[in-house]
């Protein structure tokens, strides 16, 4: 019984922060955050370098073939500091790859996955953003071995600055009949496009295909049976983005809590009234419980895969809410100032509105934990 | 991360549940004498005082097989393992860590063989969540403290041999913490006035306990005089993973599930009810919450690490669920909720209601969920004291 992180996991942590904050604090966030790609190269390979994009990747692609636990360590730092960078996207990519691919597509995409020099994301949802199979309705029209796709996948994270794009398309008709494929950036009838974004630390969009081809070495997988794996990344994608929103809560709530020490009003520091130490505390007990399920749903995507779906349900539904909350109480808390350009917190504001839906809301979590109860 | 025990405590978790196959045998089977032989058998096997060390005649066992035994009694519904509740909970392990031996001897076995009855006297009229604020006066003469003064909220009083409390032998310290000392006292004691409170739920479990010039021998002092503050706030022996309330809030949940699918809502059976199944769901997810957290709280206490913050967390998580899950079962009942045991129309035989009137002595009891706050934020977060 171990419930709690190895020595060598809290060096990473510590490894991850003492990089992250002397290379990318908040005035470089602020800088990267407004250019097209939306996040340095430069710094992104410097982590690829220290082996920190490649945790889950097999020692044999240039990885360090660890599992979630670690990743979920790097994810929690980046959100701390609202890094920009397409490490969310990557990371669910690679892992996608590795699950479904043959040796040859790992071969070809990992080890530039894991040193820095590629990136990758995902382009799963069509028109309707529920998270279900059924609302995938794109077809992947049959040609020759492999398929042709038209239409616009949404939702697409980092989708210009991607080297490569994790497809879903339909090959059947019943629900789950479902494929998934390999396109590189820049191949014929592929387009992405970036939106503007409230939270600018992350790039949003879509990716439209006109007739662009999957060939029979880029499908990923068994051609109709891609479902589970799709489900699997879902899962994944909830517990990426609740480490990073775990991060970024714990953040805000100490920044919050800095400031409620040095903001004097009526005589005494704000945070001296329980009208402001109250929340903050309740805040607390909400992140620090959001921390207790990622960890455990991290232990369940590398240990117990029957307990995953519902262990990730419960941590990004939790997790949600106490970011949402303190996104919303810290700018209170700061008061005028927090409306400010200046004051960092509308960056942590923003980010929780990104992450609020991004792999599902507390709603989506909340009914699926239902249904797994079988209610 | 790791959720196994060693095959040693795995061996153990066996050797419980043969216990538990041997000496509890179904309800109906049970007869009248059980309770007796249950006792007697939880304690040869030294199942009572589990972690406390054998030279008390404890069982010595390790934090990982308390766990264990908790989680395999628990899971069996297993009746308590003595009768002593308040003994075994906190005077025993005060007594063991800061007795002298000849109290040791006095006093453990006595606790461990259900023949003892303790009560706790902290709390005085004015003095509730303020602890070090107590006033209760203890004045040496000679060999013996002159005690004087009141107790409130005192549970289990009227049944208690002796007390185990807390007065001020000293008056204008320069801090409030020391000046504070433990008398153990019998109930017999002349002097001593036990009045009962009854609670909202009808029950009676805490009194007020007078005391006017009830003398009490320097040798029932726990510790050194003026060292109360530092036996009040030691850390207990015990496990604190707070596996007893998560099992139980799980069960309350698997009782509240099931009444959603008998209740109906809107027309309709309210298990399909979107706004009832978000609620359940939220209340399975702060029970996991809470498991998890004291899995990282036994985890930080085997390492050797105590952390009485995180105590906080999980009190406050803990009163945020049980007010939920029992307004949720109200809530659930609709208009039947109001029916009482006696009535043909009650729910579940009146376990909601039940429920509902007993939460706050659980989440008042123990420091009130703003008190966890103040805690927290002080403590965790550095916030100024109030």
């Amino acid at each position: 019984m171990h419930f709690a992180f190895t020595e060598e996991q809290d060096l990473l942590r510590h490894e991850v922060r003492k990089l992250l904050e002397q290379q990318c604090p908040m005035p470089e966030v602020r800088r990267w955050m407004a250019t097209p790609d939306g996040f340095s190269g430069e710094l992104w390979k410097r982590l690829g370098e220290l082996g920190w994009l490649g945790l889950m990747i097999p020692e044999r692609f240039g990885g360090a073939g660890l599992g979630w636990t670690d990743a979920i360590i790097v994810l929690e730092e980046t959100g701390r500091g609202l890094l920009p960078s397409p490490l969310v996207s990557t990371t669910l990519a690679a892992a996608t790859i590795l699950d479904a691919g043959t040796d040859g597509q790992q071969r070809r995409l990992l080890p530039g996955l894991a040193d820095g020099s590629r990136t990758a994301t995902l382009a799963i949802l069509d028109d309707d953003d529920h998270l279900a199979a059924g609302s995938l309705r794109r077809r992947g029209e049959p040609d020759g071995a492999g398929f042709v796709l038209t239409g616009r996948k949404t939702f697409v994270a980092d989708p210009t600055s991607a080297d490569c794009y994790v497809v879903a398309f339909r090959t059947g008709d019943s629900a789950e009949e479902l494929t998934l494929g390999l396109i590189d950036a820049g191949a014929e009838g592929v387009r992405a496009q970036a939106f503007p974004t409230m939270d600018a630390t992350k790039r949003v969009g879509n990716l439209v295909l006109d007739g662009a081809r999957i060939g029979p070495d880029a499908v990923l997988g068994e051609v109709g049976a891609a479902w589970p794996a799709i489900s699997c990344l879902l899962d994944r994608g909830a517990v990426a983005v609740a480490a990073e929103m775990i991060g970024a809560a714990q953040a805000l709530l100490d920044l919050t809590v800095q400031y409620a020490k040095q903001r004097v009003q009526f005589g005494s520091p704000i945070g001296h009234f329980q009208g402001v130490k109250h929340p903050l505390a309740e805040i607390h007990m909400q992140i620090d419980s959001s921390r207790s399920l990622l960890w455990y749903a991290a232990w369940a995507l590398d240990a117990s895969p029957a307990e995953a779906p519902r262990a990730a349900s419960l941590c990004k539904a939790f997790a949600t809410e106490a970011f949402n909350r303190i996104g919303i109480d810290a700018i209170q808390f700061h008061g005028a100032y927090g409306t400010t350009e200046d004051c960092d917190v509308h960056l942590y504001y923003k980010r929780s509105k990104w992450a609020r839906a991004t792999f599902g809301d507390a709603d989506y979590h909340y009914e699926r934990i239902a249904r797994l109860r079988g209610l | 991360m790791d959720f196994d025990f060693s095959p040693e405590d795995e061996a153990f978790r066996e050797e419980v549940r043969a216990f538990l196959v041997r000496h509890l045998p179904p309800a109906e089977e049970r007869g009248p004498d059980f309770m007796q032989r249950w006792l007697r058998a939880v304690r040869e096997k030294r199942y009572v005082g589990f972690s406390w060390p054998e030279e008390v005649t404890g069982g010595g066992g390790s934090l990982e097989r308390q766990y264990i035994l908790k989680e395999e009694m628990t899971k069996a519904r297993a009746p308590m393992l003595g009768i002593d509740v308040t003994g075994l909970a906190w005077v025993g392990p005060a007594i063991i860590q800061w007795g002298s031996e000849e109290q040791k001897r006095q006093f453990i076995p006595d606790i461990l063989d259900s023949k003892s009855a303790w009560c706790t006297g902290y709390s005085e009229p004015d003095v509730g969540s303020d602890l070090a604020s107590l006033q209760c006066r203890g004045v040496r003469e000679g060999d013996e403290y002159v005690v004087t003064g009141q107790k409130i909220w005192t549970s289990l009083a009227h049944y208690a041999k002796w007390i185990y409390m807390m007065v001020r032998t000293e008056l204008d310290t320069p801090s409030r913490y020391t000046g504070i000392t433990c008398l153990l006292v019998p109930m017999t004691t002349p002097g001593i006035e036990v009045q009962p409170i009854r609670n909202m739920a009808g029950g009676h479990m805490f009194n007020q306990v007078f005391f006017s010039d009830v003398r009490v021998p320097v040798e029932n002092r726990l510790g050194e005089e003026g060292q109360g503050w530092d036996i009040l706030m030691s850390a207990l022996q015990n496990e604190r993973s707070g596996l007893v309330e998560v099992m139980g809030a799980q069960r309350n949940l698997d009782g509240l599930v099931d009444l959603a699918k008998r209740s109906r809502r809107n027309g309709r059976s309210a298990a399909e009810d979107s706004r009832v199944r978000r609620r359940l769901a939220v209340i399975e997810t702060k029970i996991e919450a809470l498991r998890l957290n004291g899995l990282r709280a036994l985890t930080q206490q085997l390492e050797g690490g105590a952390h009485q913050s995180q105590s906080s967390i999980n009190k406050l998580l803990m009163s945020e669920l049980l007010v939920e899950i029992h307004d949720f079962s109200m809530e659930l009942q609709g208009q039947r909720h109001q029916y009482m045991p006696g009535s043909e129309e009650v729910v579940d035989e009146g376990r909601w209601q039940a429920g509902s009137l007993s939460w706050p002595t659980t989440v008042v009891g123990g420091g009130t969920p703003n008190v966890q706050k103040n805690i927290i934020a002080e403590r965790m977060l550095g916030l100024p004291k109030d």
